[in-house]
Order: structure tokens, then C-alpha cells, then sequence
């Protein structure tokens, strides 16, 4: 009997201190605040605040907190904060530096269980894997990049031309069309914008050489494959853009491309989604977008790149939970609409991209469909290997250097840089 | 205890009070991260991970790599070019701006309002100026009267001196201030005494003034190759979309360190091309200051 009693108070104690515990683990659990960093752009904040604020209604015992950095102290404060304990739970980098936070320790690969990598592979965009490791992904993007060929409408119309060209041959007679010279011959309005200083590198190396039928890198990024028949042909046929004495275009035409066509002083220019916003606050651009033209026999290819979340090594226990939910909720579908509606970056899940409202979108579209047969570079110094593009370029231009000489030069550079990444 | 101390230590104690706060502070803000890129300078490091010993790795690829040696050559096409240049430009505009009295407040102010004006928006102005047709003003007004166009920029010759230009200009009217300063620190007995004598201007001009201006010579010979040494804004702003460019023919020594330390991460290298460019500038001042030391 009185050990029953006793039994009985003892249950009874420990029932209480478990009641209390799972109490004070309830109230714990509703003080979970985890920490969201990304670099500073308008559109991104203003989206990122909407998901934030979604996120936490659907979830009201996390809170999320955003902080944003200047892009040029991002990467310096990340590495600074999160060994110190002081960083953020969920971070967004660029895909080109996942190794590099892989390295330090400072990201975290996602749970299997929540994002088991067959249905990531499935669901996602294919050039996503770039961020998976054997079973396991590291990081998801919320939004993706991709190129497209911008058309001035204006010009189009004064030249008599009735539509944006398909293929590259069409491109280059288009171009032809719609520049300008002076009486003494110099170029006054460009056919088409050229200069591997903005996104041109982009369309030679996965968009041009593809369509010529090469294939720019091999053994994973890790080997060059350009100094070939078709490297040559695609830098041939990007050089004839504005080399000799019927150039359509012309490398530093007003300092920048995207400012030519601003200008509304070039008929055609090759750029990012990420360029809609600005374009759409020009005053007196009237201008149209398409699919970057293909070959003769219809082969297409793209570029795209995208920025990435991941959770940093600083999230445990319950942070980590959160995170992980938060993760899950930032890489959803409603995520991605509210992100294209917002930013206007690409949604990386074709469920939520080729809708037919999406996939149609007169501006949205072409570079949706064009992620369905785009590639991403896996760049270990994304700067210095566009570096020897524009290098590549100015030994023609201002060299006079022939140029299978001057593209065998770029292959042996950039194998060195990416030598130099890999062996570490 | 501060009660028992003599007179001599009490002043003793109040001068390092004084100076605590400046020791403190070049000693955590200069002092501390110029040793810490010393010994990166050794090491490799990407910001991310681990500092790891790499001996004298780093300054072997500098030696080694053709791109350091081209910059090499530009940061002193930069001092040699600029500095005598803007140091003759100077003393020639302060000689007569001195001798001038018709609005000479108004026209000294003229002179010294670009070096007050920021270099990055003086640098995207010019870069404006140097531009092909149909935008750039030079290439305009070429193209206006039938001549051919020049390519400021974007040429391996022309892009230095076009980068160096307005940075001259920008540096000028702190000079043309300096030596003006040092032109009236000079007697006037002396010219009076020399006029009496019947001596001509350029006499005048070898035998006084140059000799008496000598330690304002030092000061701005100095003065202006560190600056030139250590150019950057002017060139990161007029290239920024092929910083130094076209093909490394205005990169200076900061910019590469700029570029290999925060678009390339790798601080080991960047730390021992910043050691380098330490121990340049700290031989030029030195070699300046002993070769116009004063008798």
C-alpha cells in the first residue's frame, strides 16, 4: 500500500515534471527565432519579407529575422559571423561558392529525409544537381537565371523588320539590318550588343559552343573542352559580330551593353532575367523579348544561374528544425510564384515554371522555356575566368592575334585556374 | 602614489596619458593589420577556411607570373610618367599664378577645386569624355571636324595615359597650393638684391628659387609618388567593367591586389603582392628623401 502511495506520488511527480518540461519546452518552442541572411537588393528584401511574413503565420511559434548586407562585404561577414557563433541559421549564397562554404564548415547538407534527393531531382530544373552530393543536396534554390535575346520594338519597325530572329543566321542578317553609320563609317547604332564583359561569356560558353556541337567543359568543369572545331566556330561567329568592315556591333559601343540598349542605340542585346526591372523603368523603351536564337537544324542551348539557401553548421537542435521547415517553405511553390511576381527571377521548379500562365508570359517566357535546355557553369572564380573571355577577345581586336592562337591561350588559363580549385 | 612622483615623472605620466589614445590606435588599426598581411602573406587563406602555412609559395607564383610583371611595369609607368609631369604642370601654373594679381583668389580656387571634387565621380566623367562615337565628347568633336576616332580606352597604349590624365589633374591644385606657399616663404630681398644686379628671370629662377624650394620639392616629389604608387580609384572607376584592362595595360599593383583578394579570395597571394608593394614604396621614399636630402 504505501509503496503503491508512493509509486503512485512518484508517477505522479514525474507526470507533473514531464507536463512542466513539455510546458516549458512549448514556450521554448515558441521563442525558436532563426536568422535569414542575403545580400541587399530591393525586389529580393521586399519578396523575402512577404515569404518571412507568410512563413510565420503558417508557423507561429518561429520567427524569422532577416538581415541583409551591401553584395560587396557579403561574403567577408558570412565567414566572419558564422564560426563565431553569431551568423545566420539559413543563408543564401551564389551556387559558384557552395565548395568553398562546403570547405570551411560552414553549411550544413539538407536532411534526406525532407528533401530526399530523387524527388529534388524530379522536381527541380536539371541544373540544380550541381548542388547534390552523392544522395544528399546541400542547398535549393528559391529562383532561377537564364538568357534571352532582348529586342528594341521602335527599331525593329523604322528598319521594317517584322519579328525577332529564330535562328543565328537570322540574328546576324537582322543585326545587318538595323545598324547605323556616320559618313565616315563609324557605328552610330549597333544590330546587336557585344562584349564578354556583361553576359556574352555566358552565351559563348554554354550557348554557342553547344550549338556548334561542342561541349565547353568535360569531367565535370573540371577539364576545358573548348580549344576545339567548335570553340573555334562559336568564337568565329561571335568575332564576326564586330570584327571587319560589316560589323553589326562593336565591343565598348557606349561603354556598356545593356547601355546601348537602354539608349535605345542598339536593336538587340542578350542579357538575364534579373535585367526586366531596369528595363521596365526606361522612359521611351518599347521593347520585346525571345528565346536566344538556335541553330540552322533547331539545336538550342542556355545558360542559367541562380543563388542558393542552405543551413549553416551554426543551426542545432531546434533552430535546426526550423530552419529546416523554413528551407522547405522558401523552396515550395508558392514560394517561387510569389518570387517571379516580386523579382521577376525564374521559378527553379518546372511545376511552378511551365505553367501555362508562366511558360506564355511575353516577357517571363522565353527565358522559362529556355531553362528547359540551359546549362550552369560550375565556375571556381566566376571573375577571373570572364576575365579571359574578354582577354581572349582583346588579343584579337587589339592584337590582331589569329584566332585559334588567342582561344588556345584562354583554354590553357582557365585550365590552370581551375587546376589551382581543384586540387585543394 | 601619483602624489609621491617628481615634477619630471608627473609630465612624463600626462604625456603617455596624451598619447595613449594614438599609440592605442595606430597600434590596433595600423600597426596590428600591417604585421597580420606580413604573416598571411606566408600563408594560404580563402577567407572561409583554415590560414594554412605555405612558406614562400606566394611570392614564388608573384615571381612567376607574367601578369605581377606587366603590373609592375605599369605602376611605375604611372610614377614615372606622373609624377614629373604634374610636378612641372604645377610649379609652372603657381610661378605665374603667383606673379598674377587680377582675380588671383578666384583662379586659385579654380585650380584647386578638382582635387576637392570626389575621384569616382571625376573618373566616370572622363570616362564619359573618352568614349567612342556617338557618345564620348573627344570622339565627338573629332568625328565633327572629318578626323578618325581615337581609341582612348580601349587600346594597350593610349589606356594608360588616358587613366592618367584626370588623376594629374586631380592632384594638381594641391601642389600648385604647396608651391605657392613654399614661392612666398622666399625673401624678397633676395630678388630685390638680384634685380639690382641686373640679374634676368631665369637666373632669377635657377639661382633662387629652384634652390630655396627645395625642401617643398621634396615634400611634393614625395607626396605624389606614393600617390602614383598607389593609384586605384581613378583606374578601378574608368575600367570597372575590365578593371585595368584591356589586357592588364592600366592595372596598377593595388588593383591586382583588389581583384586577387576579394574576387579571387585567395589572401595569401594578395597579401604578398601588398608586402611588395610596401617595400616599393617604402624604397622610392626613401631613395627620394636621400637624393634631394638637403645639403
Amino acid at each position: 500500500m504505501f509503496k503503491t502511495i508512493t509509486g503512485k506520488s512518484v508517477r505522479g511527480v514525474a507526470l507533473a515534471s514531464a507536463t512542466s518540461a513539455a510546458l516549458f519546452a512549448a514556450s521554448a518552442a515558441d521563442a525558436v527565432e532563426i536568422e535569414y541572411w542575403q545580400y541587399f537588393f530591393d525586389a529580393r528584401v521586399t519578396a523575402m519579407e512577404q515569404l518571412i511574413e507568410n512563413f510565420q503565420a503558417a508557423n507561429p511559434d518561429i520567427t524569422v529575422t532577416m538581415t541583409h548586407f551591401p553584395y560587396a562585404d557579403y561574403r567577408t561577414k558570412v565567414a566572419a559571423a558564422v564560426p563565431a557563433g553569431e551568423g545566420p541559421d539559413v543563408v543564401q549564397l551564389f551556387y559558384g561558392w557552395l565548395n568553398d562554404y562546403k570547405e570551411a564548415q560552414l553549411i550544413q547538407p539538407l536532411p534526406a529525409d525532407t528533401f530526399p534527393a530523387a524527388e529534388i531531382d524530379e522536381a527541380f530544373f536539371p541544373m540544380v544537381q550541381a548542388m547534390k552530393e552523392g544522395d544528399r543536396y546541400w542547398a535549393l534554390p528559391t529562383a532561377v537565371r537564364s538568357l534571352a535575346l532582348f529586342y528594341n520594338e521602335r527599331l525593329f519597325e523604322e528598319a521594317g523588320i517584322d519579328g525577332p530572329p529564330e535562328t543565328l543566321d537570322e540574328l546576324v542578317e537582322t543585326a545587318a539590318a538595323l545598324t547605323k553609320r556616320d559618313g565616315a563609317g563609324n557605328i552610330t547604332q549597333v544590330g546587336i550588343t557585344a562584349g564578354m564583359t556583361a553576359q556574352d561569356h555566358h552565351w559563348w560558353r554554354e550557348g554557342l559552343i553547344r550549338q556548334f556541337g561542342g561541349e565547353p567543359y568535360v569531367d565535370d568543369y573540371q577539364t576545358v573542352n573548348y580549344n576545339s572545331d567548335a570553340g573555334k566556330a562559336a568564337l568565329g561567329f561571335y568575332t564576326d559580330l564586330f570584327m571587319g568592315d560589316d560589323a553589326v556591333s562593336a565591343v565598348g559601343f557606349m561603354d556598356e551593353p545593356q547601355a546601348a540598349f537602354k539608349a535605345g542605340r542598339a536593336g538587340m542585346h542578350i542579357d538575364g532575367s534579373f535585367r526586366i526591372g531596369s528595363l521596365n523603368n526606361t522612359r521611351g523603351l518599347k521593347w520585346g523579348v525571345t528565346e536566344l536564337p538556335a541553330t540552322a537544324d533547331g539545336a538550342q542551348s542556355n545558360y542559367s544561374s541562380y543563388w542558393v539557401n542552405a543551413i549553416t553548421t551554426k543551426a542545432e537542435g531546434e533552430k535546426y528544425d526550423a530552419a529546416v521547415k523554413f528551407m522547405q517553405y522558401i523552396t515550395s511553390d508558392e514560394a517561387m510564384q510569389i518570387w517571379l511576381d516580386v523579382v521577376g527571377e525564374l521559378p527553379a521548379k518546372p511545376s511552378v515554371g511551365l505553367t501555362e500562365e508562366n511558360a506564355q508570359n511575353e516577357v517571363f517566357g522565353p527565358f522559362i522555356r529556355g531553362l528547359e535546355y540551359a546549362h550552369t557553369t560550375k565556375f571556381v572564380n566566376e571573375s577571373a575566368q570572364r576575365q579571359l573571355m574578354v582577354e581572349m577577345i582583346e588579343r584579337m581586336t587589339l592584337q590582331d592575334m589569329p584566332l585559334e592562337e588567342s582561344l588556345a591561350i584562354a583554354a590553357e588559363a582557365e585550365q590552370k585556374i581551375l587546376d589551382a580549385a581543384y586540387k585543394e | 602614489m601619483y602624489r609621491n612622483l617628481t615634477i619630471k615623472q608627473k609630465q612624463i605620466v600626462w604625456a603617455w596619458a596624451f598619447l595613449a589614445i594614438p599609440v592605442l590606435f595606430y597600434g590596433v588599426i595600423r600597426f596590428y593589420p600591417t604585421g597580420n598581411a606580413f604573416l598571411i602573406s606566408f600563408q594560404n587563406w580563402n577567407l572561409l577556411g583554415d590560414r594554412t602555412w605555405a612558406g614562400l609559395e606566394n611570392y614564388r607564383e608573384l615571381w612567376n607570373d607574367p601578369v605581377f610583371w606587366q603590373v609592375f611595369r605599369n605602376t611605375f609607368a604611372y610614377l614615372l610618367i606622373g609624377t614629373p609631369v604634374s610636378l612641372v604642370i604645377s610649379f609652372v601654373i603657381a610661378y605665374h599664378l603667383d606673379k598674377t594679381r587680377f582675380m588671383h583668389g578666384f583662379l586659385r580656387m579654380l585650380y584647386f577645386l578638382p582635387f576637392m571634387t570626389s575621384a569616382v565621380a571625376m573618373a566616370w566623367v572622363w570616362r564619359w569624355f573618352y568614349q567612342p562615337v556617338p557618345i564620348g565628347l573627344f570622339n565627338n568633336l573629332l568625328a565633327s571636324v572629318g578626323l578618325s576616332q581615337v581609341a582612348f580606352l580601349n587600346s594597350t597604349t593610349n589606356a594608360l595615359p588616358s587613366v592618367l590624365a584626370p588623376a594629374v589633374w586631380a592632384g594638381l591644385g594641391f601642389q600648385v597650393i604647396i608651391f605657392m606657399a613654399g614661392l612666398r616663404a622666399i625673401p624678397v630681398s633676395y630678388y630685390e638684391a638680384a634685380r639690382i644686379d641686373g640679374v634676368g628671370w631665369w637666373t632669377q629662377l635657377t639661382q633662387i628659387t629652384l634652390p630655396l624650394l627645395r625642401p617643398t620639392l621634396v615634400f611634393i616629389v614625395v607626396f605624389s609618388s606614393i600617390g602614383f604608387l598607389r593609384i586605384f580609384d581613378h583606374v578601378f572607376n574608368m575600367t570597372t567593367n575590365n578593371p585595368g584592362g584591356p589586357l592588364n595595360s592600366t592595372k596598377p599593383l593595388v588593383l591586382m591586389i583588389y581583384d586577387t583578394a576579394f574576387n579571387g579570395f585567395n589572401m595569401g597571394y594578395a597579401a604578398a603582392q601588398t608586402v611588395v608593394l610596401f617595400t616599393i614604396l617604402l624604397i622610392v621614399s626613401l631613395l627620394q628623401l636621400w637624393i634631394l636630402r638637403s645639403d
